[in-house]
């Protein structure tokens, strides 16, 4: 797609009918999980959308949150909104290395000035700034003088959202967030290890419909995906209510399809779309294998106990407190984040303390 | 028939969603009988258990038309064995279901002839006769 091309026209030397396009704006607005009968105005609103300069950086990460986005095969709805922005740096991706790339990357920020889009995926490493580096530039200096020129901030993944994995007890890196480094610009947080690929995409599309930043929680996650638990779209939960539970893996209530609660689903305190989006373009998510959520979406997920006990094993070390852990469910989510982000911060002060 | 078709899979769960979405179709029906506007479902939106897709579109069943669309992969549309219910299913060129919707409606929009394609359409005929005539 050419620069100075809108969405619609380069839709259409590619082959596109009205027709065509509007079917993409259909699964693009399910996508963006807004009404149906928003289609039009998607329609109006991308026919005409700029494309937008992204420029990505890939911190303490796995590479899992690009996998998770571009291993789709083309052409989905996916790729045809990664077509519709241009995609200036990203070093997993990109032909060009070192001096190279970081030149392209320079080029980018100052030919877009103010309105590039910044990706991030990985945790920034504050212990030591040799832990991570590209072209030799720590992580930090590298995020610091891109968010200068942004628009907006998307963190893609939990590490870059939370401080995910890397920061795990003991943070041996002294990893954060890059919410706890930006401080002033508007920062969008796909979380999840790895996100939801259409989650991503819904995010670019909504950037590039209406050139404004989604609707957010508390913990800066668009509520669009973001604003139900898997617990409150979940499937089984009608054998939750009725408290059929299954206790192991291959009794007759998990080969009955019951609710996964005592088997250490985190689903009732994780906030994602896994349950109505799903995964592999739709076709299931892990409850519907017979696994409970590890809520990867929330902070601190990796320390909050086994995967295999009750939440409220996690929280009160007693599995007694069963019911009335499942009955307070909502207001676990909220005690669970802020017990979280109160690690997060000690972890931080402790790091910085050492660096010191 | 691929090695995982060969497992036999059990899939019996209930969220209990069917019926209140025919429910849902009624109360639309009689909207638009009434001459207010259609509804479309978005079925992604609604948590359903393995199996229960398949259960939905038993209960609509097949009714008269069945139009099949090729425009950046093919799409069904169907419409169910109650008058005014279509199923339509979107597909991209991988065959992968990229939406799928329950529309209320007489007729659904996205089979009209779009008015720029129209206009693209008649410059190619156009075209062709000044060639032919040439
Ligand atoms: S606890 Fe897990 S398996 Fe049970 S209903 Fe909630 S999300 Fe579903
Ligand atoms: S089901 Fe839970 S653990 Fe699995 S991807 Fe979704 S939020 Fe993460």
């Amino acid at each position: 797609m050419r620069k100075d091309q809108n969405l619609g026209e380069y839709l259409r030397t590619q082959g596109v009918s009205r027709r065509g396009f509007l079917k993409f704006c259909s699964a693009t607005a399910s996508l963006m999980a807004l009404p149906p009968s928003a289609v039009a105005q998607v329609a109006e609103a991308l026919a005409s959308a700029r494309r937008p300069s992204v420029i990505w950086l890939s911190f303490q990460e796995c590479t899992g949150c690009t996998e998770s986005l571009t291993r789709s095969h083309a052409p989905t709805v996916e790729s045809l909104i990664f077509d519709a922005i241009s995609l200036d740096y990203h070093h997993t991706l990109q032909v060009a290395s070192g001096e190279g790339a970081e030149e392209a990357r320079h080029a980018a920020m100052e030919e877009n000035d103010g309105e590039y889009l910044l990706v991030v995926d990985g945790s920034i490493p504050l212990g030591n700034p040799g832990y991570s580096t590209i072209a030799g530039i720590s992580n930090l200096d590298m995020l610091k003088d891109t968010a200068k020129g942004a628009a907006a901030v998307i963190a893609v993944g939990t590490c870059a959202a939370f401080g995910g994995i890397p920061q795990a007890f003991p943070n041996p890196t002294g990893a954060v967030s890059v919410s706890d480094i930006i401080t002033d610009k508007p920062i969008i947080n796909v979380s999840g290890c790895p996100p939801i690929p259409v989650v991503i995409t819904g995010v670019l599309a909504h950037f590039l419909t209406f050139g404004t930043i989604p609707e957010l929680d508390h913990l800066g996650r668009p509520t669009a995906f973001f604003g139900q638990t898997i617990h409150d779209r979940c499937y089984r939960r009608p054998f939750y209510e009725r408290g059929q539970f299954a206790h192991t893996f291959d009794d007759e209530g998990a080969r009955k399809g019951w609710c996964l609660y005592e088997l250490g689903c985190k689903g009732p305190t994780s906030y994602n779309a896994c349950a109505t989006v799903k995964w592999n373009e739709g076709t299931s998510f892990p409850i519907g294998s017979g696994h409970g959520c590890l809520g990867c979406s929330e902070p601190g997920f990796w320390d909050h106990g086994s995967f295999y006990k009750p939440i409220s094993a996690g929280l009160w070390g007693s599995k007694e407190t069963l019911l009335g852990a499942a009955a307070a469910g909502a207001a676990l989510g909220i005690g669970s984040a802020m017990a979280a982000r109160a690690r997060k911060n000690k972890a931080i002060k402790e790091s910085e303390a050492d660096s010191s | 028939m691929s090695a995982l078709d060969s497992i036999a899979v059990q899939a019996e769960y209930e969220t209990g969603n069917v019926v209140p979405l025919l429910h849902e179709i009624r109360h639309a029906l009689e909207r638009l009988l009434n001459g207010e506007d259609g509804t479309v479902i978005d079925m992604r939106s609604l948590p359903l258990a393995p199996g229960e897709e398949k259960r939905i579109e038993d209960a609509l069943g097949k009714g008269e038309v069945h139009a099949d669309l090729d425009a950046l992969g093919p799409t069904t549309i169907l419409e169910t064995s109650y008058p005014g219910v279509w199923l339509i299913t979107h597909r991209n060129t991988e065959g992968e279901v990229i939406g799928r919707f329950i529309e209320v409606t007489r007729f659904p929009s996205i089979l009209e002839s779009q008015p720029e394609d129209i206009r693209t359409g008649l410059t190619a005929l156009g075209n062709r006769l000044a060639e032919d005539s040439a």
